[in-house]
């Protein structure tokens, strides 16, 4: 296998090891955003560079951001009371992510022979993008523009505050 | 370096296994953040698989791996706005991120 | 004779390349124009502290630096000997990883946005496809360096000014990629090099600048502000205000690490700047049919160096806004306004050729803006002042 791509996979699943495993929720927010990252460019490394770089710029630029302000707006920063950081019934949920890999990589590998071989570097071109969406994806893309109109109104509501709240 | 030297298997499993973390993750930590964090991971190996079997099936010009992709991309950031949103309102009410200590509906 | 002019860089690098094995030379090819922006935008750079520092001088009724060499032209030298020589002071409880870290990565991102701007007739490192999203990419991804500056001091001034950047930096996000839609809509591509070509056409020798079209000057208009915003800029640089707030983010940082800063910072002015010349005033295209034998790179410089110094005039010139009446701005007007320019540029292409439609899209962006603007953001509210706290 390619270097390049050992070298992005070790990283991407390092941050996501590190996203899980540190004390600290800011640190654990930036290990996010290098998995993020590094996922962009497996996506530029697949050909796929819209996805790319749309990738960095909602994952990286809004969604980063987004955890990490909701993690100080909760003072979840601050150091973590005695109990740990992990919870009670931390060994089942251990358990059952290690069955899921199991199986997803079992099934992988079985299949193996089966999958499909490289083909020849596609030309995607934004023009194509472009038509797709307006083409054969409109119907999607104007349900999701609703779905996020819905969302943000949603998102502002639950988040507001109250009138007469405490302040 | 072309993509020739890695077949599609090498992807999946960076991808299952970047989702199990993601699993992992959801499901043993304490603060409710983190199972959001957790979240997002499973939904980007999900868009890593989507885009991996785009590129190596026969028909890439159709474009519909990196359409779903991309959707997955959009809604997946709506999700998270409005699950923080949700935590940060359950903090104000409980004083709390604590998912062990919210066991109000319990029993 | 004003063709080779117009390409000295590139006659320049293959004559270099050239000495190499064939394999060898479109690798270095590139690594050379990495050279030239390496060189180049940090000289530019320092053109800029002279100017601003100067510049805002004169406009405050003073003289700027100027006992390093003649009129205080020398002056960056002396800056750089003074923060490559301080000591570098890391706050006891900082986290030092995350701290060492921002700067280097606000600079990294900055320096790939400028990969994508072309300075010249066929002198863009990378010809991309998505040029424009690649480089509104790498503008987010500032945001985040910011934020792990302001957090990794455990300052709470740092932290606050940090938040207030980002907020900022969010909200005007949006309108800026509004704006630049506006072009990619009708110029039906979102490629840097094929947006300037579109615009080097000439009719009665004017050219074809997307300024000079009513969804374009609205558009500019729209885009200056965001960017304005963008770099944290006077008038939106409460984040980094010096009589507020120390100063913001890089508060705790000394030496060679807030020269990094500040270089961040004026490099991503430089290449917003960079983007507007290339979206609105016609990237490197002359003004005047008749004067294109000079080289389009000269033009390029001209026109970003002509921004910057319009950046720097406001800077002299307008107040600090508070947060919440620029965050407001943003939400509540710029956003709108942006969308509404969408739909006239929509308007403009459905009416076809002709005098009517320079008069309709005027006619409606006029309007709503002294409408909206004026009326709409007048109501003022002098209750008793409230504080909401995050709890």
């Amino acid at each position: 296998m390619s270097f390049v791509f050992w070298l992005l996979a070790a990283i991407t699943v390092a941050g996501g090891l590190a996203a899980v495993l540190l004390k600290n929720l800011v640190h654990c927010a930036l290990a996010l955003t290098v998995v993020f990252t590094g996922l962009a460019f497996l996506f530029l490394q697949l050909d796929a560079q819209f996805a790319g770089f749309a990738q960095i710029l909602v994952y990286v630029g809004a969604v980063a951001i987004l955890v990490v302000f909701a993690i100080l707006l909760t003072r979840s920063s601050e150091t973590p009371k005695d109990g740990g950081v992990f919870s009670r019934t931390w060994g089942v949920g251990l358990v059952i992510a290690a069955a899921v890999f199991a199986v997803l990589g079992w099934a992988v590998l079985q299949s193996e022979t089966g999958l499909p071989h490289e083909t020849a570097v596609p030309n995607v071109t934004v023009q194509l993008i472009g038509n797709a969406l307006m083409g054969r994806y409109v119907l999607p893309l104007e349900i999701v523009a609703l779905l996020l109109t819905a969302a943000m109104i949603g998102a502002v509501i639950v988040a507001m505050h109250e009138k007469g709240d405490a302040k | 370096m072309t993509v020739f030297a890695t077949p599609l298997a090498g992807y999946l499993l960076v991808a299952a296994l970047l989702f199990a973390i993601g699993l992992a993750g959801a499901l043993t930590r304490r603060n409710a953040i983190l199972v959001l964090i957790g979240i997002e991971l499973m939904l980007n190996a999900a868009n890593l698989n989507l885009i991996a079997f785009w590129r190596y099936m026969p028909h890439p010009e159709a474009l519909t791996g990196m359409m779903f992709a991309i959707f997955s991309i959009a809604v997946a950031a709506a999700e998270a706005a409005v699950g923080l949103g949700l935590v940060i309102s359950i903090h104000r009410h409980a004083k709390t991120t604590d998912l062990d200590e919210m066991n109000r509906m319990k029993g | 004779m004003p063709e080779k002019a117009d390409q000295v860089f590139l006659l320049l690098r293959d004559w270099l390349v050239g000495f190499l094995p064939p394999g060898w030379r479109s690798a270095a090819g590139v690594v050379l124009g990495v050279i030239g922006i390496i060189a180049v935008f940090p000289g530019l750079f320092a053109i800029t502290t002279v100017l601003e520092r100067k510049g805002l001088g004169r406009m405050q009724n003073r003289l700027g630096p100027n006992r390093v060499g003649p009129f205080g032209i020398l002056q960056p030298i002396a800056d750089a000997i003074k923060s490559l020589t301080k000591e570098d002071i890391v706050p006891l409880n900082a986290d030092a990883v995350v701290h060492f870290l921002a700067p280097v990565f606000l600079v990294v991102v900055v320096f790939m946005g400028f990969a994508v701007l072309p300075v010249g007739r066929n002198m863009v490192l990378v010809n991309m496809d998505s040029g424009l999203l690649f480089y509104f990419a790498m503008g987010a991804s500032t945001e985040v360096s910011i934020f792990m500056a302001g957090w990794s001091s455990r300052n709470k001034y740092s932290l606050l000014g940090a938040m207030r950047a980002v907020a900022q930096m969010i909200s005007y996000e949006v309108p800026l990629l509004l704006s630049s839609v506006v072009i990619v809509m009708m110029t039906g591509s979102l490629s840097l090099v094929k947006i300037v070509e579109a615009q080097n056409q000439y009719t009665w020798g004017l050219p074809h600048w997307y300024i000079f079209t009513p969804w374009g000057c609205a558009a500019f208009v729209m885009y200056a502000v965001a960017a304005t915003a963008e770099t944290n800029r006077s008038p939106f640089d409460l984040p980094e205000g010096e009589s507020e707030l120390v100063a913001g983010y890089f508060t705790e940082y000394s030496g060679f690490k807030f020269a990094l800063f500040f270089l961040g910072e004026y490099l991503a002015m430089l290449s917003i700047s960079g983007l507007g010349t290339t979206l609105f005033l016609g990237g490197w295209s002359s003004p005047l049919a008749l004067l294109n034998w000079v080289p389009s790179w000269i033009w390029f410089f001209s026109k970003v160096m002509l921004s910057i110094c319009v950046l720097i005039w406001v800077r002299g010139t307008l107040p600090r806004l508070r947060q919440d009446q620029l965050m407001n701005f943003a939400w509540k007007f710029v956003l709108p306004m942006t969308l509404l320019n969408l739909m006239v540029a929509a308007l403009w292409r459905f009416m076809g050729d002709g005098w009517a439609r320079w008069v309709a899209c005027s006619a409606i962006l006029l309007l709503v803006y002294v409408g909206a603007g004026r009326v709409g953001m007048r109501r003022e509210h002098f209750g008793p002042r409230t504080y909401r706290y995050a709890e």
